[in-house]
Order: C-alpha cells, then sequence, then structure tokens
C-alpha cells in the first residue's frame, strides 16, 4: 500500500498540506517520514522545481514552494506520483539517541504533581518516562523541539492550567501523550520532570538541531555529577554529541 | 579601519533581514525575512545588488547611521526620508527623498524621519549588510536569537558590517521615479487550509465584514478585531498541528482570526480559514494598528497569476531606475540627448572637460 493522501490543504499559491494519517502515533510517524525523505531525495535530484522545502508534522507534510518558478499543479502532480509509487517504512529510520536526564528536584519541579495527579509514586513516573523508546514526530514551537511519544499511557496529562513564563532550557516535559524538552528557555505548559545537559539547538553547528523527525530517543537516568560534567562541556564547546548516537541499534 | 554603518540611534525596531530562513522550517526555525518583498527588492535594485540581500528592516521609527571608514550607498524604501548631515558641518543638509539611492560620505550621518504611517521601512546598503549568514540566511531570529546582528535588533553603537569596496561608489543619485504603489482594495485570500472546520456563515463575515488591525500586531502575526468567524461546532478550534506558511490565518476559540507573519512558528494548532496569497502579504504588512482590512476569496491559480503580475510590475519598476531629478532642477540629460544646449557645460562633472578643470 503506497503512502496515502488523505486530504491536500492549499496555503494560497506558496505551500500545501498534504495529510497523511488519522492520527497522531506511530503509524503517522512512519508515514510523514517516509513522504519526507521521499520529496527531499527528489528536491535533491532536481525532480521538483521551484519547490523550497518539505516540512514534517505530526501526520501531515507541508511542501512550500516558490510560485514564480513553479505552478501548484504541476508541483503537485509531480508530488502525487512520487508518493503513490512509495511503501511506507515499516519502522522509523532516523537515528536512534541516547539521551542522559538528571531527575535532582530542582530539575523537576512537576514530578510529585504528576505522581500526584496519575496516583503513581515519583520513582514510578520516572521508570515509566524512560522505558519507552521514543519517535520524535516533529520539530516545531521552537527551533530544534522535537515532540516526541508516545509515552506511557498512565502519564497522559494535558497541559498546565497555568503555563510558566519561564521553563529553563534542557527541561524534559510530558504533556498531551507526548515527551519534549524544550532547546531555549521560553514560556511553556508542559509537566517538567528532568533536565538533560545535550544542548538540542545550536546555530553554529553544521546540523544546528540535534534531533529530526524519524530519530528515536531513549531517556537514560543520570546523577547530577554527570549531568554537570556534561553540562560543563557543553558550556565550552567540547561536548562530544556522538556519544549520545547509539549505533546499530534497532528499535 | 574597514568600512561600517554606526548605529548612533537604533530607533524603535530596527533588525537585519534578507529573503528569510527558506529551508529551515523541518528544524523549527520560522522563515524571518523582510515583511515587504517588493521594498526589499526594489531598495536592493536601486544598488544594483543582488535581489533580497540583507537590509535593515524598519518599523515606528528610524535609526540614525553614520558612514565610517569609507563612504557607503545607500537606497531607501518608499516610506522613507530624511536628511544626511556633513561631518564637519552640521548646518550643511541635504535632503534625501522616497525610493532614491544615494552616497553617503565618511563620516556622515543619516537621519530618517519615521516610516510614513508607521509602516514598514527598508535601507539597504551597497553589497548587503555583511553580517554572518547563519542556516542560508542573514535575517535576524528575534525570538530563537540568532542571525542578523548577534541575534537582536539594532541597538546604538553598532557596527554594521560591510563588504570591501571593489570600485568607487559613483556619487549621483538614482531614483525610481514613478515610485511604486501596492495598490488598494481588499487583501485576496486562498480559503483552507482547514475550510471544513468552518461555516458558511464564516466566509460570508469573512469577506462581507471589515477586520480592524489590533494594537498586538508585530512580525509572529497580526491580530484582528471583527465579528467572530465561527467554526462548525461538530469540529471545534482544534486541530492537529500542522505546517504554516507566512499570510495563514488562523482562528482560534475566539473567532477573531490572527494572520500569521514571517515570524511565525512553523507549526500551528488552530484551524486556518484562509491563507493571504503572497502578492498581497507586502501591501498587508503595512498595515499598522487601528487599520480596517477587507477580504476577498479568490482560487489558487489567481493567487499565482497575481504573483506573476506584482513580479511583472516589479520588473517593469526597476526598468525606470534613473538619475533623481529633484523638483524645479533642470533635466541636464534631456537637454543634451535632444541637443537643445551646444556648447553648454555641466561643471559639476569633472570629467566632462578632460584636461580642463583637473592637469592630467
Amino acid at each position: 500500500m503506497p503512502v496515502e493522501i488523505e486530504a491536500i490543504r492549499p496555503l494560497a499559491d506558496t505551500a500545501f498540506t498534504l495529510d497523511l494519517a488519522p492520527a497522531v502515533g506511530e503509524d503517522a510517524a512512519r508515514r510523514v517520514h517516509t513522504a519526507t525523505s521521499v520529496l527531499n531525495a527528489a528536491i535533491a535530484e532536481g525532480q521538483l522545481p521551484g519547490v523550497t522545502e518539505v516540512a514534517a508534522a505530526f501526520r501531515s507534510v507541508t511542501v512550500h514552494h516558490d510560485p514564480l518558478l513553479s505552478d501548484r499543479a504541476t508541483v503537485l502532480k509531480t508530488v502525487l506520483a512520487l508518493l503513490e509509487r512509495t511503501e511506507p517504512v515499516a519502522s522509523l529510520t532516523g537515528t536512534l539517541w541516547s539521551l542522559p536526564v538528571c531527575h535532582d528536584g530542582d530539575f523537576a519541579p512537576d514530578l510529585e504533581d504528576v505522581a500526584t495527579r496519575t496516583g503513581l509514586r515519583p520513582d514510578q513516573v520516572i521508570e515509566r518516562h524512560l522505558a519507552p523508546v521514543y519517535s520524535v514526530y516533529c520539530i516545531g514551537f521552537l527551533p530544534g523541539f522535537p515532540f516526541m511519544g508516545d509515552i506511557d499511557a498512565s502519564l497522559r496529562l494535558p497541559r498546565r492550567t497555568s503555563p510558566r513564563t519561564r521553563v529553563p532550557a534542557g527541561s524534559v516535559s510530558i504533556a498531551l501523550g507526548m515527551t519534549a524538552i524544550y532547546p531555549w528557555e521560553s514560556p511553556g505548559g508542559w509537566h517538567l520532570l528532568g533536565r538533560c545537559p545535550v544542548p538540542l539547538f545550536d546555530s553554529t553547528r553544521a546540523a544546528p538541531a540535534l534531533l529530526s523527525a524519524g530519530d528515536r530517543v531513549r531517556f537514560r537516568a543520570v546523577g547530577r555529577e554527570d549531568y554537570d560534567r556534561f553540562a560543563a562541556a557543553a558550556a565550552a564547546g567540547t561536548l562530544d554529541l556522538t556519544q549520545f548516537r547509539q549505533a546499530g541499534d534497532t528499535p | 579601519m574597514s568600512r561600517s554603518l554606526q548605529i548612533v540611534s537604533p530607533g524603535a525596531l530596527s533588525l537585519i533581514q534578507d529573503g528569510g530562513a527558506i529551508r529551515s522550517r523541518a528544524l523549527g526555525v520560522p522563515v524571518a525575512g523582510c515583511l515587504d518583498r517588493t521594498a526589499l527588492i526594489l531598495t536592493n535594485a536601486l544598488l544594483g545588488n543582488p535581489e533580497t540581500v540583507a537590509v535593515i528592516e524598519v518599523r515606528l521609527t528610524c535609526p540614525t547611521l553614520r558612514a565610517s571608514g569609507g563612504p557607503v550607498r545607500i537606497a531607501l524604501s518608499g516610506t522613507l526620508c530624511g536628511h544626511i548631515l556633513a561631518a564637519d558641518d552640521p548646518e550643511n543638509r541635504r535632503e534625501v527623498r522616497p525610493w532614491t539611492a544615494f552616497t553617503l560620505s565618511d563620516g556622515e550621518t543619516l537621519k530618517l524621519a519615521a516610516p510614513e504611517r508607521g509602516g514598514v521601512g527598508v535601507i539597504a546598503v551597497d553589497g548587503g549588510v555583511a553580517v554572518p549568514e547563519v542556516l542560508g540566511s542573514r535575517s535576524t531570529q528575534i525570538k530563537a536569537g540568532f542571525g542578523g546582528f548577534n541575534g537582536r535588533p539594532l541597538q546604538a553603537g553598532d557596527a554594521l558590517p560591510l563588504l570591501p569596496l571593489t570600485e568607487e561608489l559613483p556619487r549621483q543619485s538614482l531614483s525610481l521615479p514613478e515610485g511604486f504603489d501596492l495598490g488598494d482594495g481588499p487583501i485576496r485570500v486562498v480559503a483552507g487550509p482547514q475550510e471544513e472546520y468552518f461555516t458558511a456563515e464564516a466566509y460570508q463575515t469573512l469577506t462581507s465584514t471589515p477586520f480592524t488591525v489590533s494594537r498586538e500586531a508585530d512580525r509572529m502575526g497580526f491580530r484582528l478585531e471583527g465579528t467572530p468567524l465561527k467554526h462548525d461546532p461538530a469540529k471545534g478550534s482544534d486541530i492537529i498541528s500542522d505546517g504554516i506558511a507566512p499570510g495563514a490565518m488562523q482562528v482560534p476559540g475566539s473567532g477573531l482570526p490572527i494572520i500569521l507573519m514571517a515570524d511565525a512558528q512553523t507549526t500551528g494548532g488552530y484551524p486556518k480559514i484562509a491563507t493571504v496569497i503572497s502578492a498581497d502579504l507586502p501591501r498587508l504588512a503595512n498595515r499598522v494598528p487601528g487599520d480596517s482590512i477587507t477580504f476577498t476569496l479568490v482560487t489558487v491559480e489567481e493567487a499565482e497569476r497575481a504573483a506573476r503580475a506584482l513580479r511583472t510590475r516589479l520588473d517593469a519598476a526597476i526598468a525606470t531606475i534613473a538619475p533623481e531629478r529633484r523638483p524645479g532642477e533642470i533635466d541636464l540629460d534631456a537637454l543634451y540627448s535632444t541637443n537643445l544646449v551646444d556648447g553648454m557645460v555641466d561643471m559639476r562633472l569633472a570629467d566632462h572637460f578632460p584636461g580642463h578643470l583637473y592637469d592630467e
């Protein structure tokens, strides 16, 4: 079965969105990942003249193009033909990461609250958050901000009723059935369970965003000493990011 | 000393912007870029620059600038005017007008009035502002704090880097004699991407009643006031977040639309009733709080035709760029070309009589 198109949604003359799945989840992530890979390869090979970028969302991709270099009918026809002969990948093929997270008290201001609201002990909340290998569904909200899922059903909570005006950079958080890491200090309404010392976005790196849609992420708990060591290396610009990539692992 | 443009005073919100980071949405990075693409292209054309190199985009009030380490050639968009103060003689003022390019000598200061009606103003410099490129763009990413000049609005004391001069700058001023009119009439939109989230009545409201630009109008988005646009009650006002392009008009639960502009985040979770066509984004960007806006629906094909028509008008305007003629000034070129003035000498041009004014 090819990548099916559930809806074609115009954004005036410069972009259109293709819905590829009915809901957020692993299945949608595989289809989006497949479509993004196929279309980006086609752009690189010059098959989609005028198309500037394909951006992934949870269950859709948005194709951006220059109306002076391409017209909608032609771009759409080529894109649909490419997707029609593409099978969705069986599993995400992006990089598998193992990212450290420190759950020290001041890094996890919502741990007690999440435990109370889910009827779990704090150590159970941490354990259930560490258990899955998460899929990066998309990057959005802020540069480098990864929406990842799915979290354990027992940890599903809506956003906080009063968002924080300042969520510290590196905060590992949950809400809406997903988990995320804040790349920057920003306002935010997610529940904070820990802190990751690996910088998620650095505009001076060749690849500024650490994570891409289609990557997979496993969290591993570290103590404050390890956290401080990584954070100091990151601040000094000497943190080797390859140590967080897991080679040869399968999901 | 290398050539730079000194920021004597910064203006309310002066930002380095270019054509935008058009390939960075997958990283969650807003496209950014100059809000008025027509002004970006035309000011750069006045300088002979590539058309989307980095400029200073201003809103509300203007910076005061000083050439340092050498002359700087500058072009102003149609909303800007002001005067040049000589370095050693502040009483010696030269007026500068909209849609002109002129040369600021080393040490001279350019003082500009606020952009007309508070819209977008563009100040271009020869070669483009030479800040480092990040993610293929020199645009300022205000929220993330990178790109542009140190990732932030300009401040007093900043020195904007310029490219080294490869040839002498011309002294003659150039202008777009007819200016460039963005036009008026309703802002054209294409229905969707979430057409099914809205009632027929909502589209009727959108296209038949005026909306007002609220005070919350910035580079991220313009909030509008007016008759609320009704969601289909069966659908509600939340969607699974999807992609955004500049001009997308999202409608939260209140029913009051927000038109997303260049600095909008890359994905959004409110249904979008319509999207402003690319040809009308510069016109929209120049609207200010309190302005009234009406909308009309067009098809994607009509939007594409409008994009091409705007480009044709830009090219036609660029073809008219000519030495600036001030009101009441004798048009020497016209006199010479019609040969009415045999024997007349233009004493302003040193090379008019080689060997006459200078011993060679």
